[in-house]
């Protein structure tokens, strides 16, 4: 049961991370593989700030911060500069790795013994729960530590998924939407196109940032390899999101790339559980996205065929 | 009041595919007038609107709208004051996004985009009225996605964002050249009421020399990135489908001798 609730809080944390791919993915169609630069970039900055003795709040906000700037590297090198989507954002990504290092001092900052927001999470449990109390859930004990910090990542990602939701319904949002559907139509009614890739593609690292940041607080360090695989790893979960809802409503889109997360990560806990070898992870991961992305085309290929022999 | 002057455009420049696609164009549209550009496939007439658009900076010559010179705009910044419609009907809309969404994003053209709510209850009320207007049952779908209606409807849509704020320009590129006959017949007969009720500067692409007849008050016939007739007031109206179908086979006739012969030709003979 700590597993699960584990997991479901790490799930959360990375949701934040399937909504940015959301954004770059599937509101842009930009294969932006930034993410993976931009998930080590916020934890590596929230890792020095918190050492430097910065309030973790302030260190979080800074990793979205930093992430923003990243995005808008990607964005500018992309639009500005005429280079690829791709190939921008390995520019970028690759270029982080050194500030990464620059930033961290070190390529694994350990966290345990500072104060982070996983802290405070603790000392409010311990307040209102008293300390080592355990919730008794469908006959499991677990630490109310653990239920309280589920919690609020849970209220983080909410509030996040909701400001989302909020930002695509206004003027500018849904002109950045437009952006991603039909170019040439929204440029004809007088929107800086340009300006709306860039400022969606630092979105959606900002977004991502954020989630590199809380989960190096979570786990309790910060490493130069942690966002590694990562940009396939959102689109996993945005991918099952995608086949969890009813209709392409904006709410539903947001709402499922939250749970897609999550269930990712419930089952890759439960497949390390049954025993899958770790270092196959990604190996499945990118497996289960290939599978994914040609399934829909190939059973449509199917389906041609069969009517075709009817 | 739309002023070109020596505009000139050259595709792919120093290649085998070098295409001199405007080659010194001069057009002064007065305002509140209603061109219809003819001329036969490849002979420039989507360039010209692309260039006023601004899809394309020009090689040279410049382009004035109003007083104000929009020679090096970029595309978005001279939407403020053009509206324009496509020739393929999925150009002029977003697909995955709703007909009230669409609307509502031309409702805004030119202007400031904030963090404001982008499609608020009380406009809704004129979103009714305005889409009731093009009598094509669309009132009632407003939150439907726009993907799923046929081409003349997105067309008929289109049209309408492209008005919705009144536009100094109205560039209209063989919106009708994708539908079939009625469809056509019907957005045909939408842009004229929009565009005689807005008394809109018009310039309107067409392949059908029965709706250059009809429509407007002036004619240019465009061939090799030249503008080669231009007919206006009594002239205009004088002229006829088979006056029209003479010219472009007078056009025709000269492009069988080669071009510098042609020139000779001209310059001793007429
Ligand atoms: N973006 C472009 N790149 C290269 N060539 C172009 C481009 N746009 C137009 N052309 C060429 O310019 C010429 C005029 O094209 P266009 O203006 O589209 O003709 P039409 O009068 O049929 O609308 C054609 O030969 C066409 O191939
Ligand atoms: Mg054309």
């Amino acid at each position: 049961m700590t597993l699960l609730i584990g997991s479901v809080t790490i799930g959360l944390i990375l949701a934040l991370l399937a909504l940015g791919i959301f954004i770059s993915f599937r509101i842009f169609d930009f294969p932006d593989i930034t993410a993976e630069g931009s998930f080590t970039f916020g934890a590596s900055i929230t890792a020095s700030m918190i050492i430097a003795g910065f309030n973790p709040v302030i260190a979080t906000l800074a990793a979205f911060a930093g992430g923003l700037l990243a995005g808008t590297s990607t964005g500018i090198i992309h639009t500005k500069f005429k280079v690829n989507p791709l190939l921008s954002g390995i520019l970028v990504m690759t270029a982080l790795y050194s500030v990464n290092l620059h930033v961290m001092g070190k390529s694994n900052v350990p966290l345990l013994s500072e104060k982070t927001l996983f802290t405070w999470f603790e000392n409010f449990s311990i307040q209102v729960s008293g300390k080592d109390a355990v919730f008794n859930i469908i006959g499991w004990n677990v630490p109310a530590k653990d239920i309280w910090t589920l919690l609020f990542c849970l209220l983080i990602i909410v509030v996040f998924s909701l400001i989302l939701l909020w930002f695509f319904r206004t003027n500018l949002g849904t002109a950045m939407r437009a952006t991603g559907d039909n170019d040439q139509m929204i440029r004809a009614l007088g929107v800086n196109t340009k300006g709306m890739i860039i400022f969606g593609v630092a979105l959606s690292n900002g977004f991502i940032a954020l989630s590199g940041s809380m989960l190096a607080q979570f786990q309790g360090f910060a490493d130069v390899q942690m966002g590694i695989g990562m940009m396939v790893w959102g689109l996993a979960s945005v991918i099952i999101g995608e086949a969890l809802i009813s209709e392409n409503s904006l709410g539903q889109v947001i709402a499922g790339a939250v749970i897609g997360a999550v269930l990712f990560r419930l089952l890759v806990a439960i497949a390390l559980r049954w025993g899958m070898n770790p270092n196959d992870l990604k190996l499945i991961t990118a497996a289960f996205v290939f599978i994914a992305l040609v399934l829909p085309g190939f059973m449509k290929r199917t389906k041609k065929i069969k009517l075709n022999r009817q | 009041m739309l002023e070109i002057k020596n505009l000139c455009k050259t595709f792919n420049a120093g290649t085998i595919n070098e295409v001199m696609s405007l080659q010194e164009v001069n057009l002064t549209i007065e305002e509140g007038s209603f061109v219809c550009v003819l001329g036969t496939n490849g002979s420039g007439k989507s360039t010209l609107l692309n260039a006023v658009a601004g899809t394309f900076l020009t090689d040279a010559g410049t382009i004035s709208l109003n007083g104000r010179e929009i020679t090096k705009w970029p595309e978005h910044k001279r939407a403020c004051y053009i509206g324009r419609v496509f020739q393929n009907p999925f150009s002029g809309t977003a697909p995955a996004m709703s007909i009230a969404e669409n609307l509502s994003l031309a409702a805004k053209r030119g202007k400031k985009r904030g963090l404001g709510w982008g499609l608020p209850v009380s406009v809704r009320g004129e979103l009714q009225t305005r889409i009731k207007a093009l009598n094509m049952g669309l009132e009632d779908r407003l939150d439907s996605p726009i993907g799923k209606l046929s081409g003349g409807q997105r067309q008929a849509l289109t049209l309408l964002m492209s008005s919705w704020i009144r536009p100094e320009l109205l560039l209209l590129d063989e919106h009708t050249a994708a539908l079939d006959p009625k469809t056509a017949a019907k957005v045909i007969e939408l842009t004229e009421k929009i565009v005689t009720e807005g008394k809109l500067t018009t310039l309107m692409v067409t392949h059908s020399m029965q709706q250059a007849v009809n429509l407007g008050d002036r004619i240019i016939m465009m061939h090799q990135g030249r503008i080669k007739y231009d007919f206006r007031g009594n002239d205009k109206k004088r002229l006829k489908v088979p006056d029209l179908l003479a010219l472009f086979d007078d056009l025709r006739r000269k492009d069988q001798i080669d071009g510098t012969v042609a020139e000779l030709l001209l310059e001793n003979y007429v």
